[in-house]
């Protein structure tokens, strides 16, 4: 991907790299062997099922799940060499999730300046500088002295994706970050992350979001029940899948007549 | 005979009413009030407890009360993060202290730190040391618990969205988690204030000086001195008012507005 022309500095993008991944909860195999690269500056969309573990993969590479075995490496960083300097290396990984988990005692500006001032060490007005670019960036520029629940879901899911990208990550995480949003704002969200990844930024999503996946997603990798079933470019896995699971699936979230339960 | 909603409503509000009156008639019928008039509202020979349970006692049971209350809530605040730990020992540790003293009766415990441990090792203790060590260690029983239940009301995304921008645990505690929960416990720790301040009547248990004498042994001393009955009791206990009442209101002021800003 070219990095855009923008007014942001071109991002130093890393790659993912699992081999062998296995996670279990109990005697409950959640994930049963999932190899996946992510090439530095390549989107990867992750679709499936609920409950056919994606969530636990995303939150595996930034070790908020602990792997029972496999491999994760991210950019110079191995995840799960056990003397891996895990603050360090989610320094370098930005995580957006369903429920923002903004912080609500903290005001929008302070929400992205903390962690860089409080593990940064930057100056506060280093720190703010930062933010504000990045608010900017994600179009509330003029949100930071507001509250979290002074904002809309789309508003707060953009600081969260602001407070992700001030840490400067070379990867950024998305755990289905419109699933939980009034449907007129889901639209600022996905234009913000696809600018992003116009500007080269590594980023491995969960989504439900399969126009954001067609568009913008690299590569499609759509998992079942704890394995990688089908992967490949967006217009061969979305538009002419080859697996039955996956046509079944497909079936059932593009039609929209089709009322699914679990949801 | 049928009645209406509103038929009904009325007749049990006569009912009560009529409950209330007959009640009061049958106490000031059943009281001799010319005894009651000496030995308990017999404000004419209190003069000689003031200006000293005020400028004396009161000032000393904010003081014991404030001694308890700052070991209480540091004392409070290690054992719910023992209690909260991974390391089965500290978990353990402070589960048998806070059971042990929510236990055993507070007098137990002046008891024991006033005479039994400077009998036992051969140390003077000052009075506010005492109160100090036997009024806080019962009162961080009470504020482990109230501070743990605070720490665990935190949703779990804010931890985890706090380690995911490179906070380490303890830097996500003190910065994110610590300050909502303290939100959360401010009511019922206004309340722990209560409670304190009432207990440290127990101090009558250990010989004090007059310098040293709290609003309970000034009502103690005044009846055995004054001749005006139990009348200086219900002097202190109006004092105690002046002090929990307004912690009460404040407890609640908190109530109303943490409800307020609830997502
Ligand atoms: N902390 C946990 N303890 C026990 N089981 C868990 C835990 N987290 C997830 N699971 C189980 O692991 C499986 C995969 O969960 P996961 O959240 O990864 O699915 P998902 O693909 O993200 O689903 P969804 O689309 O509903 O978010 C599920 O069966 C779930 O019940
Ligand atoms: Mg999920």
């Amino acid at each position: 991907m070219n990095n855009s022309t923008g007014s942001t500095a071109a991002v130093r993008a890393a790659g993912v790299n699992i081999k062998d991944l296995r996670k279990s909860y109990g005697s409950n195999e959640v994930l049963k062997g999932i190899s996946l690269t992510v090439e530095p500056g390549q989107v990867v969309c992750l679709i499936g099922p609920s409950g056919s573990g994606k969530s636990t993969l995303l939150r595996c590479v930034n070790l908020l799940e602990q792997p029972n075995a496999g491999t994760i490496n991210v950019g110079s960083f191995e995840a799960t060499d056990p003397d891996v300097d895990l603050n360090k290396m989610r320094q370098s990984v930005g995580m957006v999730f369903q429920h923002f988990n903004l912080f609500p005692h903290l005001s929008v500006l302070e929400n992205c300046t903390i962690s860089q001032t409080k593990v940064l060490k930057r100056s506060k007005s280093e720190a703010s500088d930062v933010a504000r670019r990045n608010l900017e960036r994600v179009g509330l520029g003029h949100f930071a002295d507001r509250f979290p629940d002074q904002l809309s879901g789309g508003q707060q899911q953009r600081v969260a994706i602001a407070r992700a990208l001030s840490m400067d990550p070379q990867l950024m995480l998305f755990d289905e970050p419109t699933s939980a949003l009034d449907p007129e704002t889901v639209g600022d969200v996905l234009a913000v992350m696809r600018k992003l990844a116009q500007e080269g930024m590594t980023m491995l999503v969960v989504t439900h979001e399969m126009g954001f996946a067609r568009e913008v997603a690299d590569r499609v990798v759509f998992m079942d029940a704890g394995v990688v079933v089908e992967e490949g470019p967006a217009e061969n896995v979305i538009s002419a899948p080859t697996q039955p699971r996956t046509k079944e699936f497909l079936r059932r979230v593009l039609d929209p007549t089709h009322i699914d339960v679990a949801d | 005979m049928a009645m209406t909603a509103r038929q009904r409503a009325k007749v049990s509000l006569y009912v009560q009413a009529g409950i209330f009156v007959v009640a009061v008639a049958a106490v000031i019928i059943a009281v001799d009030w010319k005894t009651v008039g000496n030995s308990v509202f017999n404000f004419a020979k209190i003069g000689p407890m003031f200006p000293d349970i005020f400028l004396v006692g009161l000032k000393n049971t904010l003081i014991y009360t404030a001694l308890g209350f700052i070991v209480g809530l540091s004392g409070g605040l290690l054992l719910a993060l023992m209690k909260l730990s991974s390391f089965p020992l500290y978990r353990w540790l402070a589960t048998g202290y806070i059971e042990f003293f929510r236990g055993v009766p507070a007098l137990l415990v002046f008891i024991a730190f006033g005479y039994g441990v400077p009998l036992a090792f051969g140390v003077q203790w000052d009075v506010f040391v005492i109160v100090m060590i036997s009024l806080g260690m019962v009162a961080a029983a009470y504020i482990a618990e109230t501070l743990r239940a605070g720490l665990q009301a935190v949703p779990k995304g804010q931890m985890e969205a706090a380690r995911s921008l490179g906070m380490p645990h303890w830097r996500a505690m003190v910065s994110i988690v610590i300050p909502q929960a303290f939100k959360i416990v401010l009511p019922p720790l206004t309340n722990e204030v209560i409670l304190l301040t009432k207990d440290s009547s127990l101090i009558y248990v250990l010989g004090l000086t007059a310098s040293q004498f709290e609003l309970t042994k000034f009502g103690r001393d005044g009846i055995s001195s004054l001749g005006a009955g139990l009348t200086p009791l219900l002097v202190a206990g109006a004092f105690y008012l002046v002090i929990t009442i307004p912690l009460s209101l404040l407890a609640r002021k908190f109530e109303s507005r943490s409800a307020r800003t609830k997502r």
